[in-house]
This record gives structure tokens, C-alpha cells and sequence, in this order.
């Protein structure tokens, strides 16, 4: 085993507590018994409990699970069988690679670009339906957008990693389309597609910038909820509330990381 | 085009695959280009587009958004929204800096912990890249709060008046950008590291190199790719990053995506919004251009 310098270990220990610091102080000021400013005055756990009784965040998280839920169901469909689309047919080196660039687009530009252009589209369909009013509804799109390109690409590179073989023997075998898609290519698929989707599952809920362009007033997420109250004072209610979705967080990517390490 | 192939194991015609594959490509494609292709395609035209008096589009095209983002007002030339341009790419460029000095030791580190241990520590990483920003932006609230040591220290220094915190200001923007975006110089270079061929290092040693030029001819070839990769995921985003400036910079700090904000809120300036929308759009062109030629450059070493 190769040893560190003390003074790389020194910086290291020391980024890593910068990176935690922040997340740390808000755990911290959850539980503490003041109400204004900053000084601790024992331990509590008020916070949390008056958050059960918070109707508006009770609906704000209602609201971010049901996005969260929705647009990753439709976009691990979408995505997966985009997918095979791209990688199991012979399409020309033109095609390949414009199909390329249309799905590393949502990954590579800021995702501000995409909120603008959301906006500006869903400004101009408004036209044509009342469905497109700023809302739940336009943030799921908005959200599935951006997820499709996560798990097409995700669920390729597993693809890949497969190789045809397989299906090339069962094709010698006189197995129909259907039938090899249902009963190899998708069994072998479903590691990448569970990975697909948790990781969309977790872009949904930790994003913020998509929502807040495309939210209406009834449409309040968690994030949208802290952001908005972090803008008129902080509370610990609110920091009660970060946790508990770091929280979430943590268990969601130790989830992920038990599945895709095998 | 009815000449017969195999393709995998199966006799068919050129068009009887593509019409296949066509199915499979429809519903994702369409979707794309509905939901992203188009409305980037709106966005351009929009940019041209004009403000009505009630913040409404009309369609009499110009380049006055252009002109109006490159500092030219019915008053004369101005260098307001070039400085908050200019001051995005460099917020962004120190923030890179800045993550990647930090992340060499901490992916050295980390690969010189056990197998087992080395795991957690790389979750440890993970961890907070997968937060949501707005927690992690706010969160400095209470490190920054003039309770604090940190804001009292400043003020000892008479750096801010007493009792006040050390936000908003250029400085807590740095911090909240650096602590955002670390992770994501931190991971790729870290795979980097960790395909590492310590014998070249050795030898270098052996030669007695300086320190320096182990770095600089042993370690930083070898760790290029992972370098490059985090880079650009930092350099980028950080350009069009609004929740970070917003809360800790305030009114006197913008950034180009605080900029857009206004305009698709408050102001409710649409075309001026997508004008600048694409300013950031070739910004980001350029850097994945940059980056392009740059890691073509790598795969020759």
C-alpha cells in the first residue's frame, strides 16, 4: 500500500471537511432548541415534529414525489427503448451522430439553457392548450426532458457491455423479435435499466433549476419550497426539513451504489 | 435497397431494419425533439424577436437584444452586461481552479486508503454531489452568520462591520461555487488517479526529479484524462450557475445566469432572456470545443 505525504492527508481531511462543513451545521441547527439566531440551547426535536403538522410542506413533498415518480417512469421507458434503438441498428455514421449530439445535449449544456427554452416553448404552446399553464404538469415534461438523455445513456453503455452474442444464438435458434427482446435482451437490460432510473429519480429530485423556471403557485417542490423560504429568513424548521432530504439523498445513492457494484 | 443481409444472426433487407430500429428510436426521438431540439430552436428565435409593451413577444425581428448584450443602449454604450459576462467566465474559471488544487491531494489521498475504507471514502465524495444545491447554497448561511467565528473574525479585521454576516459578497460566492462543484472535478480525476502507473513516478524519482517535475511530467500526463473530464464538468455549469449568486452574492454580484432569471421573471423580457441565453450557449460551444481539440491531443500522448 502506497503511503500519502502528511501534508496531502492534511489537505485532503481538510477538503473534506469544507464539502461537509455546510451540510453538518444545518444537521446541527435542526435540533437546536432556539428559535432566532444561532446560539445552542440543547436539543430538541420540535422542528421535525412541527413539520408533520405543515401542510404546506407536507404538499411540497407530495408534489416532488409525485414529479419525481411520474417522470421517471415515463423517461426509464422512453430512455431504455431509445436505447436499443440506437445501439442493436445499423444507422449510418450521419445519423449516429447527430442522434449522439441530441442526446448529450441536456447533459453537457447548463441546465438554465433548457429551462429558457422550456419556458419560452411552453409560453408559446399555452397558445394552443391550457394544459401547458405553468405547473406540475410542465415540470414533469421539463424534468422526463432532461432524464431520457440520463438513462439512454446509461442503459446503452450496458448495451454495449452485453454484447449481441446472445442474441445472435437465440436469433440462429429461430427466435422471433418479441420473443428475444422479452426474454433475453430485457433480462440482461435490467441492471442498467434499475440504474437508469434511480439515477433519474435522484436528478428529479435534486433539481432546482428546471422546476423553478416551469412551477406554478400550485406546484411547489421541496426545493422550490426551501429556496423560497431560505430568501425570507432561515428557520430550523427549514434546516429540520434539509436533513431529512439529505437524508433521503444518502439512502438513495448507498441504494444505487449496492445495486450498480457487483 | 432489397438486397439481403445478416445482421446478427438474421436474414433481412436493409429497409426492414431500419423501419425496426425506426420503431424503436419514435417515441424518445420524438419526444426530444419536441421537448428539446424545437424548443431550442424557439429560443433562437425568440432571441430576434421583439418586447412588447406589456411584456408580451412580438414578432418584428431585430438584433437589438444582441446589441443590448453587448453594451449598446438607447443612451449610449454601457459595459454592464459584458462585466457580468466576463464575470461569469471568470467566476467559473477560478472555481475551476480552485476545485482542481483541492482534488489532486484529496484523490491521492483516498487512493492510498484500504480497498475496504476506500469505498466509504469515495461515498463520502458522492455524497454531497448528489445534493440538492439549494441546501448546500444556503447551508453557508449559518457558517457565514455573524454568531459565527468566521464573520467575527472578519469583522475583527474590520473586513465587515460588526455583527453582520460575511454574505452576500464576492467571497461566499467563491466558497458556495468551490463546495458545489469539488465533487465533480474530484470523481473523474480520482478514476484517473487510480489507473495510475506509479513505476513512471518512480523512475522519475530515481532520476531525481524536483518535486515539480514529478508532478508536472510524471503524474499530470497520466491524470490528464480524468482532469479534462472534470474541467469541463465544472467549468460549464458553473457558467450558467443562478442558485449560488443569488443567495450568496446578492445584487451586487450577478452572474450571467441571474441575469436570464430576471429576465424570465421580474423583468419579463423574453427576448432579451434568449439572446442571452444563447451569449451563454456559444460560451458553452466554446469550452466543449476547447475541450474537444484538447482531448484529441490526449489520446496522441
Amino acid at each position: 500500500m502506497r503511503r500519502t505525504h502528511p501534508l496531502i492527508s492534511a489537505a485532503a481531511l481538510l477538503t473534506m471537511g469544507f464539502l461537509y462543513l455546510p451540510l453538518l451545521s444545518v444537521a446541527v441547527f435542526s435540533v437546536n432548541a432556539t428559535r432566532y439566531g444561532l446560539v445552542w440551547r440543547g436539543f430538541t426535536l420540535d422542528w421535525y415534529i412541527q413539520l408533520v403538522h405543515n401542510e404546506f410542506i407536507l404538499e411540497a413533498a407530495w408534489n416532488t414525489l409525485v414529479l419525481a415518480v411520474a417522470s421517471t417512469l415515463v423517461a426509464t421507458v422512453f430512455g431504455t427503448v431509445l436505447a436499443i434503438g440506437l445501439d442493436r441498428f445499423p444507422w449510418s455514421k450521419r445519423t449516429n451522430t447527430f442522434l449522439d449530439i441530441v442526446l448529450h445535449v441536456p447533459v453537457v449544456i447548463p441546465d438554465i439553457i433548457l429551462a429558457a427554452a422550456l419556458v419560452v416553448a411552453f409560453g408559446l404552446l399555452r397558445a394552443l392548450s391550457s394544459v401547458f399553464e405553468p405547473g406540475l404538469f410542465n415540470m414533469i415534461i421539463g424534468h422526463i426532458t432532461f432524464q431520457i438523455a440520463f438513462v439512454a445513456l446509461v442503459v446503452r453503455s450496458r448495451l454495449v457491455s452485453i454484447g449481441r452474442e446472445i442474441e445472435e444464438a437465440a436469433r440462429d435458434l429461430f427466435a422471433s423479435t418479441p420473443y428475444i427482446l422479452r426474454r433475453i435482451t430485457l433480462p440482461l437490460l435490467l441492471p442498467g435499466i434499475v440504474a437508469g432510473a434511480m439515477l433519474a429519480f435522484t436528478l428529479s429530485l435534486d433539481d432546482f433549476v428546471i422546476s423553478f423556471f416551469t412551477a406554478g403557485p400550485e406546484s411547489v417542490t421541496l426545493p422550490l419550497f426551501i429556496f423560497a423560504a431560505v430568501r425570507r429568513g432561515v428557520t430550523p424548521q427549514i434546516h429540520a426539513l434539509s436533513t431529512l432530504v439529505v437524508l433521503i439523498t444518502v439512502i438513495l445513492i448507498i441504494g444505487m451504489e449496492r445495486f450498480t457494484r457487483k | 435497397m432489397n438486397r439481403l443481409l445478416v445482421w446478427y444472426g438474421e436474414l433481412t433487407t436493409p429497409r426492414q431494419l431500419v423501419h425496426r430500429g425506426l420503431y424503436f428510436l419514435g417515441a424518445g426521438m420524438l419526444w426530444l425533439m419536441i421537448f428539446l431540439v424545437l424548443p431550442g430552436l424557439v429560443l433562437i428565435v425568440v432571441s430576434f424577436a421583439t418586447r412588447g409593451a406589456y411584456g408580451q413577444l412580438e414578432w418584428s425581428f431585430t438584433v437589438e437584444n444582441y446589441k443590448r448584450l453587448i453594451g449598446f443602449t438607447l443612451f449610449g454604450w454601457t459595459s454592464d452586461y459584458i462585466l457580468i459576462v466576463w464575470r461569469s467566465v471568470w467566476v467559473a474559471f477560478v472555481t475551476t481552479a480552485i476545485s482542481v488544487f483541492l482534488s489532486y491531494p484529496l484523490s491521492f489521498f483516498i487512493c492510498a486508503r484500504p480497498e475496504r475504507s476506500r469505498y466509504l471514502w469515495l461515498t463520502l465524495v458522492i455524497i454531497p454531489f448528489w445534493t440538492n444545491m439549494v441546501i448546500r447554497t444556503y447551508a453557508w448561511f449559518l457558517i457565514l452568520a455573524p454568531e459565527l467565528p468566521f464573520a467575527k473574525l472578519a469583522s475583527f479585521f474590520k473586513l465587515i462591520p460588526p455583527d453582520t454576516p460575511l454574505y452576500p459578497n464576492a467571497f461566499a460566492v467563491y466558497l458556495g461555487m468551490v463546495s458545489m462543484f469539488l465533487p465533480f472535478v474530484t470523481l473523474p480525476l480520482y478514476a484517473s488517479v487510480e489507473r495510475l502507473d506509479w513505476t513512471l513516478v518512480e523512475a522519475a524519482q530515481d532520476l531525481y526529479a524536483s518535486r515539480v517535475r514529478v508532478f508536472t511530467q510524471a503524474i499530470l500526463p497520466q491524470t490528464l484524462p480524468g482532469l479534462s473530464v472534470g474541467v469541463i464538468l465544472t467549468f460549464v455549469p458553473a457558467m450558467g450557475m443562478f442558485v449560488v449568486p443569488d443567495l450568496l452574492g446578492g445584487a451586487k454580484y450577478m452572474l450571467v445566469g441571474n441575469l436570464i432569471q430576471q429576465q424570465f421573471g421580474a423583468s419579463r423580457d423574453w427576448p432579451f432572456g434568449a439572446a442571452i441565453s444563447m451569449g451563454l450557449m456559444i460560451l458553452t460551444m466554446i469550452s466543449l470545443q476547447l475541450y474537444r481539440r484538447r482531448s484529441k491531443e490526449i489520446e496522441f500522448v
